[in-house]
């Protein structure tokens, strides 16, 4: 735990250091790349703008109108028949459009439930394999204007069930 | 993405309107749209300070460096695709600081890539007008996503740190059990990809 807990903290750091200590080597003019790639940077997120907004007011929408609960409770009573526990369905589902609205809904189940109990574990494995589909999504193609998305939606959608039967059935056989 | 996005907000106003809650949906409108605001303000610092340090690292060859180990990943994901593109440098360049967990990393990657795919399309259209139309994701473009959003993280930092803080007895012992599920999500992206791109191709 401390082992991981020291290597993530010094990730970013280290990557830092090894990128322009790198490039000082290089003899390249860092300062001047950087600038380049900043300025790049801060115009593909003023192209987002708009894409947000979009996004995150429909979102916002759907929250508030109480239909996610609803979806969410509805499809929980159908899987607490297969034995998964009913907190479990309306984080998946709010996974998909929120990571941070994902996230409080895994700390409430961790507040009632513990987080050694099965549901809270399959809580943490759920968010631990999967995104949030519609915001990348809608962040990746909203930058490029494209609307015709094709199969990226049931593909996503695949790999993300895939991610939540998986975390069901290990965090089963884990208890 | 237009109907998607179309739905969300007509389901969310017809079911407010019969739960009474068109009240909150109003609010919704106008917290929804400033927060996005605030999101984009709040993200743009750390987005620019990364694609600032990607293009360093770019112009040291660096990038190529680490695209050239992961060539045989690339060929396989994306046949059609030139490894030494642009496009291909910085697919690997995101799937790494995807893995590493250096998420801002991996969105200022990500966005690159996808905008340097774009751009190889619109060039192949002009001499391939058989080509999918302008505003139509590409092949390429497809399985980017679906691998992307298939959850490529290795050790789920911000787990771990949510579990030690709710008293969990082990709180790491997540990083096994999360490596196996994420690699179930990553492996049925990948057969998902691999089918769709054989079955779609347009050329």
């Amino acid at each position: 735990m401390k082992i991981i807990s020291f290597l993530s903290s010094m990730m970013i750091p280290f990557v830092l250091f090894y990128i322009i200590g790198y490039g000082l080597l290089a003899k390249r003019d860092i300062y001047h790349d950087f600038l380049e790639g900043a300025k790049d940077g801060l115009k593909i997120v003023a192209g987002l703008i708009p894409t947000l907004i979009g996004l995150m007011t429909g979102i916002g929408v759907l929250r508030a109108s109480g239909f996610l609960d609803f979806l969410g409770d509805a499809l929980g009573k159908i899987t607490s028949a297969a034995g998964i526990s009913p907190e479990i369905v309306p984080l998946a589902l709010v996974r998909l459009f929120s990571s941070s609205a994902a996230s409080g809904l895994l700390l409430d189940i961790f507040k009632e439930f513990g987080t050694d109990s099965l549901t809270g574990l399959t809580a943490s494995l759920i968010l631990s394999s999967t995104e949030s589909v519609f915001y990348c999504m809608s962040v990746y193609f909203g930058s490029v204007g494209i609307q015709k998305t094709r199969y990226t939606l049931p593909g996503a959608l695949t790999a993300t069930l895939a991610g939540i039967l998986a975390s069901v059935w290990i965090a089963g056989f884990l208890m | 993405m237009t109907y998607l996005w179309g739905g969300m907000i007509l389901v969310g106003i017809v079911y407010g309107a019969f739960t009474g809650n068109l009240q909150a949906v109003t609010e919704a409108v106008v917290s929804s749209s400033g927060e996005a605001v605030s999101l984009c303000i709040s993200m743009a610092g750390i987005t620019a300070m990364w694609t600032g340090i990607m293009k360093i690292a770019e112009n040291t060859g660096l990038v190529s460096f680490l695209a050239g180990k992961m060539r045989p990943l690339l060929r396989f994901l994306f046949p059609r695709l030139d490894p030494d593109s642009r496009a291909g440098k910085f697919i690997c360049l995101n799937f790494l600081s995807n893995c590493l967990g250096l998420s801002w990393a991996s969105t200022s990657s990500g966005l690159t890539a996808v905008r340097e795919l774009k751009e190889l399309e619109d060039t192949a259209r002009k001499t391939d007008p058989s080509g999918w139309k302008k505003g139509a994701a590409s092949n390429e473009m497809c399985t980017f996503l679906i691998i992307n959003v298939s959850s490529l993280q290795l050790i789920p930092v911000n787990m771990i740190a949510y579990r030690a803080q709710y008293g969990s007895v082990n709180p790491a012992a997540i990083v096994g059990p999360a490596v196996l599920a994420t690699a179930v999500s990553t492996g049925a992206a990948v057969i998902f990809c691999k089918i769709a791109d054989r079955k779609r191709r347009h050329s």
